[in-house]
């Protein structure tokens, strides 16, 4: 295989799921007896190349334009798709977050390629394997075209680094039209002082066994100490007293934390479907019937008011906090 | 303005799922199916914008003879007209959109809506392959849309934060739960609709790009350690976070 990493970044910043990507193009290219390159699309961006070396990036190709400073789906998925071509890539890996979401199809339907999205298990061979059905059932899928495209469901493919590679970067030139920017970010709010539970590699959740807004402290607090992010399920964002962004399940995000606590959620199938990758999942709920501990590596079956005091009151301890 | 939203039909999500016969598919025998969620968010926006600006609102679907149903509803909603491109046979993602985007050039769009994903196969595919197919803008996972003359303002979801985006139309916009609240149809407009046009085409001969080699059931977890609560197993489970997962 010939494999094309495009690496995502965002205001000149690169985030966890760009490692990812490298190292999953790393494996393949080893598993497949082929190459990997590593593409950065954006304004000025060279420097981040350094940055990707360590997890084994030496090829670096770096795509910049003024007008990339800020987000444009049509002429990111246009560079990709032309680099591809230019040299005859044949298989483009990104990562399937709100950005891969947004550029990965039309680089595939721009390449006539067969694409695989948010996948969680990749071979040698190409086959993918995926969640669907809110994870009711797995498919392994394989592309019939020549050049195939993958989004990688962030979080899973877990990031390694290799000693002794530096990055060479080349700049390549490409094409852009007008209507590759007809649509571009003028503006980007940020949630301040929050990490986004899409990013996250601890999350605690809250569910209606919470009883009211007021009790979340319980849930943050834990989440502070072990430096994670705050979820929530649909019955708590539906009722106001958590914001939308927090949603993890079906209406909300998918997420895959290493560790996932769920506080007094019962564990609907909606919710499940958000979560249930997670690498290890610990359920609090004093119904000892929820569903949750289906699919609970850990659990405590008890009252989050006296389990969860306790349980930051220990881990403190166990972190020396 | 000429708006049209493109819908699918999707099993309910708390139905069972059973793996069909030939490992590939699901059986969709006895499960309950339901207009996708997503796509409610964007059939209401399509009629929002539609009292907003004027114009029609037709729904596009592709799907068998059962998708009916799934239609019905969206004209209960209060859509204009539908075309239900009749595919029993499913291909995928791609083959859907090339029907898809075959339709709307028939017809023609100022504006064109999609839910974020089906709640079946959660690609979230159909929405930007349309943006290419058709050569228009898009914006996907849409909370916030202003429509002011021939161009667009829209927030869309990020991890962290929202995106302010600009657009001319005509353009594709796919729908992220709190865009709006979707309506609930009345008796009256159930009656309406079933008055309303369903045109039905037939499919273009589109190849699939992708080949589902097997279908399968997760593999269920070993049973999970669960405790009753004391302070000992608080204890416990803290230490088998540490020692055993190695997560904290």
């Amino acid at each position: 295989m010939k494999i094309l990493a495009y690496i995502e970044q965002r205001n000149g910043e690169l985030k966890k799921n760009a490692y990812e990507t490298v190292t999953a193009a790393r494996a393949l290219a080893a598993g497949s007896g082929g190459t990997f390159a590593a593409l950065l699309v954006g304004d000025n961006v060279a420097g981040l190349a350094e940055k990707l070396a360590p997890y084994g990036a030496g090829d670096v190709i770096v795509v910049s334009d003024a007008r990339l400073a800020q987000y444009a789906s049509g002429a990111v998925a246009s560079a990709i798709a032309q680099v591809t071509r230019a040299e005859n890539f044949d298989t483009v890996l990104i990562s399937s977050t709100q950005h891969g979401k947004d550029i990965a199809p039309r680089v595939a339907v721009k390449l006539g390629a067969g694409f695989v999205p948010d996948i969680v298990e990749l071979d040698g061979e190409g086959v993918a394997v995926r969640p669907v059905y809110a994870g009711k059932a797995r498919v392994a899928v394989k592309i019939t075209t020549p050049v195939k495209v993958y989004s990688l469901r962030p979080n899973v493919f877990t990031a390694s680094t290799v000693d002794g590679v530096s990055a060479a970067t080349r700049t390549v030139s490409v094409e852009f039209t007008e209507k590759d920017f007809a649509a571009k970010v003028v503006e980007t709010k940020v949630n301040t002082g929050k990490r986004d539970v899409a990013e996250a590699d601890i999350i605690v959740s809250g569910g209606r066994g919470l009883k009211g807004p007021e009790n979340f402290n319980l849930v943050e607090d834990l989440a502070e100490v072990l430096g994670g992010a705050v979820g929530a399920s649909r019955a708590v964002v539906d009722a106001g007293w958590r914001p939308h962004g927090e949603q993890v399940g079906q209406t909300g995000k998918t997420v895959s934390p290493s560790l996932y606590i769920a506080t007094a959620v019962s564990g609907a199938v909606q919710h499940l479907a958000g979560m249930s990758s997670s690498k290890f999942i610990v359920a609090i709920n004093k119904d000892k019937d929820a569903p949750i501990f289906s699919v609970a590596d850990y659990g405590i079956v008890g009252d989050a008011f006296e389990v969860m005091p306790l349980l930051t009151k220990e881990i403190k301890t166990l972190l020396g906090k | 303005m000429n708006i049209v939203v493109c819908i699918s039909q999707t099993p309910d999500t708390a139905t069972k799922i059973v793996v069909g016969a030939d490992g590939k598919a699901i059986d969709p025998k006895g499960v309950k199916f339901v207009l996708n969620p997503y796509d409610e968010f964007a059939v209401e926006e399509g009629l929002r914008q539609k009292q907003a600006a004027g114009g029609t609102v037709t729904l596009l679907c592709v799907g068998g003879e059962g998708a009916k149903e799934s239609v019905r509803l969206g004209l209960a909603m209060g859509a204009d007209k539908a075309i239900l491109i009749k595919d029993e046979v499913r291909g995928d993602s791609y083959t859907v959109a090339a029907n898809l985007a075959e339709a709307i050039k028939s017809i023609g769009a100022d504006l064109v809506l999609c839910g974020r994903q089906s709640v079946d196969y959660d690609s979230a595919q159909i929405g930007p392959m349309l943006a290419e197919l058709l050569d228009m803008p898009l914006v996907s996972f849409v909370t916030k849309l202003d429509v002011t003359g021939a161009s667009i303002r829209a927030e869309r979801d990020i991890e962290g934060g929202k995106e302010v985006v600009e657009s001319t139309l005509p353009c594709v916009i796919t729908a992220q739960k709190g865009l709006n609240e979707p309506r609930y149809p009345k008796l009256p407009d159930i009656m309406k609709a079933k008055s309303k046009p369903i045109e039905e085409r037939a499919p273009i001969a589109a190849e699939p790009r992708t080949e589902t080699v097997e279908m399968r059931k997760p593999e269920q977890k070993g049973t999970g350690k669960i405790f009753d609560f004391s302070p000992e197993n608080v204890k416990e489970l803290v230490r088998l976070l540490h020692e055993e997962a190695k997560v904290i």
